[in-house]
């Protein structure tokens, strides 16, 4: 019994703490910024959000994120999470349908025209930071008329911000919201 | 879809190439062999020993391998309660999280040493960096170790050695020649891909958009009719024009939770939260890491038993299950939501709710299969928001609990689907039932049964108290048949040492806590206790010769008789509640039926 006892608090030594302490230290070491969560300074030098992260935008000049069901306002990254909806619950079919009705006015699209689903759809995190081209080309009308550029300009910002699949296989193509209207915000 | 399934074309690929030189090396591992990292490794495991007054090369027979094993599980079970009990007085608590409920931590601690993973709670927002570090990661090596152990006293016991090797060299050895290793090259090469491992606390900023105008609410969370009548919540972070964002060693925690087939997330989002899983090539990776193992351990099998092409049996029914399931998944999701195309939503995406873009709906029902094959239990989607027929694919992976399966139980279960397949199909033929050369005789055929029972009896049942009792049902948060789905698969996944959730399920109250926790810890260790004496009834009987009227088990007949059998006595036992849950809210959706 004893002897299961030292050997239980030396294993919780060497695999609870060596072992994280050991890849924490590599990775503060070698690799600072993405082991301190991919944090993007501002000009001020005060942290922006992390790549990786997707931020609340209501804005007409800045795209929009998918929708997120992680904290009561959406987007806490405190409180990461999907909606848990089922497929078949009055809830979701109700809550899609109006953000059909909401995305297609903000746009200013035909009162007919189906949406991409990851515009209309929670995450499973409520944090993911990226749309797919087709829900950001949709967007860039109203982007460019807020901020009163031509729509080339904006669209060509778009696509110039479309990751492929990694590889040209893995993933999907994808648009991160956060660093798209970061590169807007620092245009001309 | 052909770029989907060149992924998992892949997958397979890049796993079946692993699986040699990783099978051999565990073999010899497990057999006393040299190995490459000895010379570091060694003085490490005497130093264990020497410390803990441990002799490793006193031989256990099965009862005193399973004493050893349920005595340090019990140590460890204690320390860790007792970490997460004192996480406001113990150190590494930079966000200041409260004190963690003790139903809670009964339910945590039983999840976390089974192996199991199941998380009642939500990880940023409960657990302090020590309680993630000391009752969270350490549990992650020790449970994957302790199974991978009996696995391999289990084995032992089949090659005919009633000796079934020393269960503290075993552990020992399984942490610091297998899993230390690759934990570690795989936590860093996480954190070169984007997953954070910091011990600095929440980072908080400002948001590019500021303050949100006060009518945008977000959808997501839109207002029901009720909640106009109550006074307006306090404003959030989020509508402040700020976030504060958690952090973590999160990679550390997510390179074991796959290499150990555990599952539990340093977040509540677990395997979909951006920080757990950046990229398409960190899904590839959790992917393959989770199946590195269990699948590379029919090997070693096959190695030790000297019985290759047995091994090779096996691995292929297990495949065949496997990609069966897969293909469902990804029916299931691809169509999209009909129910959301009518409404105006374009299903080109498929279905989307619950799922990250970055990942696609390829790697994401690869995901969904190998969570629930590997009994890993991470998610990288909403398993509650998958279509119902896709969410067929991890229950069923989970009742049978044979498809590759975690550390060492999953070929355990499956040798308990071999055992009642031969007494079966002996039956058949009239001829007295083998396997590996011994005879299958009434106490070994009822060690199978008891254990493959145990497992419809405690899903079933618990399910069936929960219901008949009322225990806290307005935790299911879906109505209709997909409320009863959510409770099918708590049990499920709970019993199947899973720990996958569909998360809608609010499981911390003190029921489902309760609950949960006991069905956790008599789902692990009766079958194990229950298979590894019946290694060691088979390891002391005499072998019977080789004759012309013997049952061969290692034949293509073989694997079809065991593929049916194991769908056969498997939909006797859970075909009526998939057909309460599921498949009725899969035709009720065809229907255009809502709740």
């Amino acid at each position: 019994m004893l002897s299961s006892l030292r050997f239980s608090v030396i294993l919780l030594i060497i695999c609870g703490g060596f072992y994280p302490v050991l890849v924490t230290g590599i990775g503060q070491a070698l690799f600072n910024y993405q082991a301190n969560g991919s944090i993007i300074m501002g000009k001020d030098g005060k942290p922006i959000g992390s790549e990786h992260i997707a931020q609340a935008f209501d804005k007409d000049i800045y795209f929009q994120p998918r929708p997120s069901a992680a904290g009561p306002d959406g987007y806490d990254a405190t409180q990461s999470g999907g909606s848990n909806l089922a497929p078949t619950n009055a809830k979701l079919i109700s809550s899609v349908s109006d953000r059909v009705a909401a995305y297609r006015a903000k746009n200013g699209l035909a009162p007919n025209m189906p949406v991409p689903a990851d515009a209309v759809t929670a995450s499973g995190s409520g944090l993911d930071p990226d749309i797919s081209p087709a829900n950001a080309f949709l967007q860039v009308h109203r982007v460019a008329t807020a901020r009163n550029v031509p729509e080339q300009q904006v669209q060509a910002m778009v696509t110039q911000h479309i990751e492929g699949r990694t590889l040209g296989i893995f993933g999907e193509p994808r648009v991160n919201v956060l660093m798209l209207n970061l590169a807007l915000d620092n245009m001309k | 879809m052909v770029i989907d399934i060149l992924q998992w074309v892949i997958f397979w690929g890049v796993l079946l190439a692993l699986v040699f030189p990783v099978g051999s090396y565990m073999a010899k591992v497990f057999t006393g062999g040299r190995t490459w990292f000895d010379p570091v490794m060694d003085p490490i495991d005497n130093f264990i020993y020497k410390l803990s007054g441990i002799d490793p090369k006193k031989q256990q027979r099965w009862p005193a391998y399973v004493k050893a094993m349920l005595i340090v599980n019990g140590v460890m079970f204690v320390l860790m309660f007792l970490v997460l009990e004192l996480q406001t007085v113990l150190p590494l608590n930079p966000d200041h999280l409260g004190f963690v409920d003790p139903w809670l931590a009964f339910n945590t601690v039983s999840s976390f040493i089974t192996n199991t993973n199941w998380q009642s709670y939500g990880g940023e927002s409960t657990l302090s960096y020590f309680s993630q570090m000391f009752a969270i990661i350490f549990p992650m090596f020790t449970s994957a170790a302790t199974g991978l152990a009996c696995g391999m006293a289990f084995i032992r016991g089949l090659g005919g050695s009633v000796d079934m090797g020393n269960f503290y060299a075993d552990l020992t050895r399984a942490i610091t020649r297998i899993m230390l290793p690759i934990a570690l090259v795989a936590g860093v090469v996480l954190v070169v891909l984007g997953v954070p491992s910091t011990f600095a606390g929440t980072q908080t900023v400002n948001t590019l958009n500021g303050p949100l105008a006060p009518a945008a609410v977000s959808p997501a969370s839109q207002p029901s009719a009720e909640a106009t009548s109550t006074p307006a919540p306090a404003p959030t972070a989020t509508s402040q024009g700020q976030q504060n964002i958690a952090r973590g060693l999160v990679a550390p925690l997510v390179s074991i939770k796959h290499a150990g087939t555990n599952g539990g997330g340093w977040f509540n989002a677990n395997s979909s939260h951006p920080f757990e899983n950046p990229n398409p090539i960190t899904n590839m990776i959790e992917n393959l890491l989770m199946a590195l193992l269990p699948a590379s351990l029919l090997y070693t099998l096959g190695i030790m038993l000297g019985r290759k092409k047995q091994a090779w049996i096996f691995f292929g029914v297990m495949a065949a299950f496997f990609l069966i399931f897969l293909v469902v998944a990804y029916a299931g999701e691809i169509q999209g939501n009909p129910l959301l195309t009518k409404v105006g939503v374009d299903s080109t995406q498929g279905n989307m709710e619950g799922k990250e873009l970055r990942l696609g709906q390829g790697e994401t029902a690869l995901f969904v299969t190998s969570t629930t094959a590997f009994t890993t239990g991470s998610v990288d989607a909403m398993h509650d928001s998958l279509t119902p027929l896709a969410s067929i694919t991890p229950l069923s992976q989970m009742m049978l609990n044979m498809v590759f399966g975690g550390k060492g139980v999953g070929f355990i279960n499956m040798i308990m689907f071999v055992i009642l397949t031969v007494f079966l199909v002996g039956l058949m033929v009239g001829r007295t039932p083998e396997f590996l050369g011994k005879r299958i005789q009434v106490y070994e055929v009822k060690l199978a049964s008891i254990s493959f029972l145990m497992h419809p009896l405690l899903i079933l049942g618990f399910m069936a108290i929960t219901f008949a009792l009322q225990l806290d049902l307005s935790s299911i948060s879906n109505p209709g048949f997909h409320g009863l789905t959510q409770v099918l698969y708590a049990f499920t996944s709970a019993s199947a040492n899973n720990g996958s959730a569909f998360a809608g399920l609010n499981a911390n109250t003190p029921w489902w806590n309760f609950s949960l926790g006991v069905v956790i810890l008599l789902g692990r260790y009766i079958s194990i206790v229950l298979m590894l004496a019946l290694a060691g009834s088979l390891a002391a009987k005499k072998a019977v010769p080789v004759t012309s009227g013997t049952l061969q088990t290692d034949t293509g007949l073989f694997a079809g008789v065991l593929f049916v059998t194991i769908v056969i006595i498997n939909l006797l036992s859970f075909f009526p509640a998939l057909a309460l849950g599921p498949l009725a809210e899969h035709f009720a959706m065809l229907a255009g039926k809502v709740f």
